[in-house]
């Protein structure tokens, strides 16, 4: 039976729904505020270089780097101490600050009952809470002076040891870096704490089923696992250290020289934009100094981040490999 | 007659060294948070004694020899300029990820921007206050120096990349599903996004948000050259304005005793208010996560 | 569940089997239709047939060609199933039918998917509009977790820009037409996932005939259920194919056996088959089908 062929009719559709110009209004205003971000950072770049030129004009971007007087009343603009002390400080930070930050990670990832996993991380964390000058405020009234007589002793024993002997003040090199450490070990354990969770189990099970023991698995298989981001995540720690300024104002007493010691005081490129800028706002050459300071400060921690972030971003997406490190053969 | 098999024997060695290591990760642990319960120790030791009812009623006097007042107007402050700096954020960190996530997905450009706000997060909060400082600041936009809202500005560009970043991450769990559903329904994407991915990431935004007001309003950094100091109390955005964390900066700085105890007493009710926030906000995570 | 002031033409399953030609719907006088624009171009021409039919389509996922040039009518008020072997393109296929395919990034499809005589892959064509002609049901049932029974029944409308003067009738003639009235006329400001999977994935069907769709896609709507759920879908299915086309894609050989008026089988991105259901299960004309209903491969 031959099916009667019915022509379908034009038909339309319903008629779709709100102003037809919406979706593409609402992409481009949401694509504008993303590339937003992108050219704010390039803006942040081009603005504090401009307003550093006048320093420049007078100190070679060399002379700036490598001078090591910053005397201000005497012209004078060498942020050598500025760099050495924002360095020593982070350096002291990171030495004292990453085993730790590690060392809570691999606790709380590996070896902490299950328990207490969750309040361990919240305590962790609320480290990162307690703002900066609180962090100051108790460093210099709690901590310096309670160090002091320690510091004393080891500063005596030490003394044959370059950066050792001589006075010890309050604020100091070694109380800055310390109390940075306690700053950065939130992020450091956070971030830790996330690159050890992505190692696949097998590679753990396999080192526990050939007998190791505890220790000797997470040595053989979540560490070698772990490196790249760990590192990734202890320059995020420095990254943090070299940029904190409110903390480092109130701890480091703010000398512009290169210490001597560990436990004299010292300079960094943020103490000097916080103490200084109020005065240099009538000397356009100081300001632009400090403006040269802040920039320098940027690209430092812009670099650093760059690279931190790319490792671990590699670390949290990486794949597991064939075989855990350490173990083939 | 088959003898007892004889498990292999775990070296003495190898079992010190496993707990020798057990020990020391957990009294490194243990070591971290020590300071944190001296901090908190201290503040309530030392801060509790400056808390009064005139404290939190009267504002500094700015007197080095008198009264030194209490810290009302830096109180007021902070709330003031977090507020108004979490309006400027917190809207735009969440169209940014939106954007990365409803329409950027992979591509190029979203994945450099992406990688960005994670650099960004990595600024130290003194270079956003220099920037604002030379941008709004010594340009006098909206004819003053000094402004409130200026360091409401450089607040809000701390803020940003960390709302951005936690904002992705919460819409990312959204699931596709919820998404295609609305799509086939008919919706145009505009609908979609506000009447199903919104609604359904907002938990997870509002604790975001939180956390990103909590960590914003610890800053004194940003706000040094921006908002600057001043003494009496305020609510015009377009004027100085006194915060807490700089009013704590300012008193550190003295070597009177009181104002010192003042400096505590803030640092106290600072600390608590952030404390409180952060709380609610895991609490609010909490509570989403049984939901669903 | 009919719509009651509106006489209906009921094709029955041996005619429908028999013919492969658009049978002529009646156009259906409901709140809902008015919000439309003109379904008829002109007012003595015959009312909407809501056939769909495929010309040579095929779709990419990026460089992989996943379907391969595709040509097949779905008759009118029938239930046309689709079946075949994992990664046969046929859930792409479906995906074609109401452009949800060019949603995931980097897919694209060309060819011709008509409805009735327009090809909806037409320049100038809105593609939210199609939806709300064409509508889905997934796999996995997915009410919206924030809003309650009645707010996901509503929301297909709202999201789909269709002003309801009477939102509750519309609710309730979509929950019926779903056959979940009854279970949940008492909670309906429950929320959605409350429901079992079955009850949820029906809220679902409910969901998407609240719009008032031509033709009603399902992608393996019956997977995530239990063998009761099962059951009551399938009969719900064999009501609704009195308002509306059906074309569903599912794994289950007995159940596009039990379910389906036409039936059309897949392979690596092909049409192999496609002949009325009784026919293709018993006496298949292709060999490769013929292995595939027996069991030989799946």
């Amino acid at each position: 039976m031959e099916a009667a062929q019915i022509t379908p009719t034009r038909r339309t559709l319903p008629r779709g729904s709100g102003p037809r110009f919406a979706d593409p209004v609402l992409q481009g205003v949401l694509a504008t505020a993303a590339a937003a971000v992108l050219l704010l950072i390039g803006f942040f770049f081009v603005k504090l270089l401009i307003e550093s030129k006048p320093a420049f004009e007078q100190t070679s971007i060399v002379h700036f780097v490598t001078g090591a007087d910053w005397v201000p009343s005497q012209k004078l603009y060498g942020a050598l101490p500025l760099l050495f002390g924002t360095l020593v400080t982070a350096v002291i930070a990171l030495l004292i600050g990453v085993p730790v930050a590690i060392a809570t990670a691999l606790y709380i990832t590996e070896l902490c009952p299950r328990r207490a996993r969750q309040p361990l991380t919240i305590l962790v964390e609320l480290l990162a809470a307690v703002p900066s000058v609180v962090y100051g405020l108790w460093g210099i009234f709690v901590m310096a002076p309670a160090l002091l007589g320690p510091e004393r002793a080891v500063n005596n024993a030490l003394s044959f040891l370059p950066f050792f002997g001589g006075t010890v003040s309050i604020p100091n090199y070694f109380v800055t870096g310390l109390v940075l450490a306690i700053m950065i070990i939130p992020i450091v354990s956070a971030i830790s704490r996330e690159v050890m969770s992505t190692v696949p189990r097998d590679h753990k099970e396999a080192a526990l089923a050939l007998g190791a023991t505890r220790w000797e698995m997470i040595r053989v298989a979540v560490l070698p696992y772990s490196r790249a981001g760990i590192s990734g995540a202890a320059m995020l720690g420095l990254g943090r250290a070299i940029g904190e300024t409110i903390a480092v104002t109130i701890l480091i007493g703010n000398a512009a020289v290169i210490g001597k010691g560990v436990f004299t005081q010292g300079y960094t490129l943020a103490a000097v934009q916080a103490n200084e800028f109020g005065e240099a706002a009538a000397d356009a050459v100081h300001k632009a100094s400090l403006i040269a300071a802040g920039l320098l400060l940027f690209i430092l921690t812009l670099a650093i981040n760059l690279v931190a972030r790319y490792y671990v971003n590699r670390a949290e997406t990486a794949t597991s490999r064939s075989v855990p490190v350490g173990m083939a053969g | 007659m088959s003898a007892r098999p004889v498990l292999p024997v775990v070296s003495s060695r190898r079992r010190l060294t496993d707990m020798l290591a057990r020990g020391t990760t957990l009294g490194l642990t243990l070591l971290a948070l020590v300071p944190l319960f001296l901090i908190v120790y201290c503040l309530l030791s030392k801060g509790l004694g400056a808390w009064s009812v005139e404290f939190f009623t009267s504002d500094p006097t700015g007197s080095f020899l008198g009264d030194p007042g209490g810290i009302r107007s830096a109180i007021v402050g902070t709330l003031i300029i977090v507020a108004l700096a979490s309006a400027f954020a917190i809207p735009l960190g969440i169209a940014v990820a939106l954007y990365l996530i409803e329409y950027g997905k992979r591509s190029l450009f979203s994945n450099t921007v992406r990688y960005f706000v994670d650099v960004m997060t990595g600024v130290p909060s003194i270079v956003f206050g220099l920037f604002i400082y030379i941008v709004l600041v010594a340009t006098q936009v909206g004819g003053t120096s000094y402004a409130a809202w200026k360091g409401a500005v450089a607040l809000a560009l701390l803020m940003l990349p960390v709302v951005a970043r936690s904002a992705e991450v919460v819409l990312n769990l959204v699931p596709n599903s919820l998404r295609e559903s609305a799509l086939a329904l008919g919706a145009p994407r505009w609908r979609v996004i506000f009447r199903v991915v919104l609604p359904t990431a907002r938990p997870g935004l509002i604790t975001g948000s939180m956390l990103a007001i909590a960590r914003a309003a610890g800053e004194t950094a940003p706000l040094l050259f921006t908002v600057a100091f001043v003494n009496g109390i305020s609510t015009k955005v377009t004027d100085r304005m006194n915060s807490l964390p700089l009013q704590i900066f300012n008193d550190v700085g003295q070597p009177q005793d009181r104002l010192v105890q003042r400096a505590w007493g803030a640092a106290l009710t600072l600390v608590l208010m952030i404390l409180i926030l952060t709380l609610l906000a895991r609490l609010a995570q909490r509570r989403s996560r049984l939901q669903s | 569940m009919m719509p009651p002031d509106v006489p209906t033409e009921r094709v029955s399953p041996e005619e429908g089997k028999e013919r492969k030609g658009a049978r002529p719907a009646p156009l259906r006088a409901t709140a809902g239709v008015a919000a439309r624009s003109q379904a008829v171009a002109s007012p003595s021409a015959a009312p909407t047939a809501r056939s769909m039919s495929l010309s040579k389509l095929n779709a990419f996922y990026g460089s992989s060609h996943a379907v391969k040039d595709i040509s097949l009518d779905y008759a009118a008020n029938q239930v046309t199933a689709m079946i075949g072997p994992s990664g046969c393109g046929k859930s792409t296929v479906l995906r074609c039918l109401n452009r949800m395919h060019e949603e995931i990034p980097g897919a694209r499809a060309e060819g011709k998917v008509t409805l009735d005589d327009l090809d909806i892959y037409g320049p100038g064509i809105d593609v939210t509009s199609v939806r709300r002609a064409i509508g889905m049901v997934f796999q996995k049932p997915n009410p919206f977790p924030t809003m309650s029974i009645f707010d996901n029944v509503a929301a297909g409308l709202k999201l789909a820009g269709i002003k309801q003067a009477d939102t509750k009738q519309v609710v309730e003639k979509s929950l019926r037409g779903a056959g979940l009235w009854d279970e949940v006329k008492d909670r309906l400001s429950q929320p959605g996932i409350g429901l079992s999977g079955g009850q949820q994935q029906r809220l679902c069907i409910a969901r998407t005939i609240a719009v008032q769709p031509e033709v009603i896609l399902m992608d393996e709507p019956c997977s995530a259920l239990d063998p009761i759920a099962t059951l009551k879908v399938e009969e719900l299915i064999e009501e609704l194919k009195a308002d509306f086309t059906i074309i569903i894609v599912t794994h289950n050989m007995q159940q596009a056996a039990r379910v389906s008026d036409t039936t059309a089988f897949f392979y690596l991105g092909e049409l192999v088959e496609h002949a009325p259901t009784e026919q293709l299960f018993s006496t298949p004309s292709n060999p490769r089908t013929e292995e595939y209903v027996t069991g030989k491969f799946s």
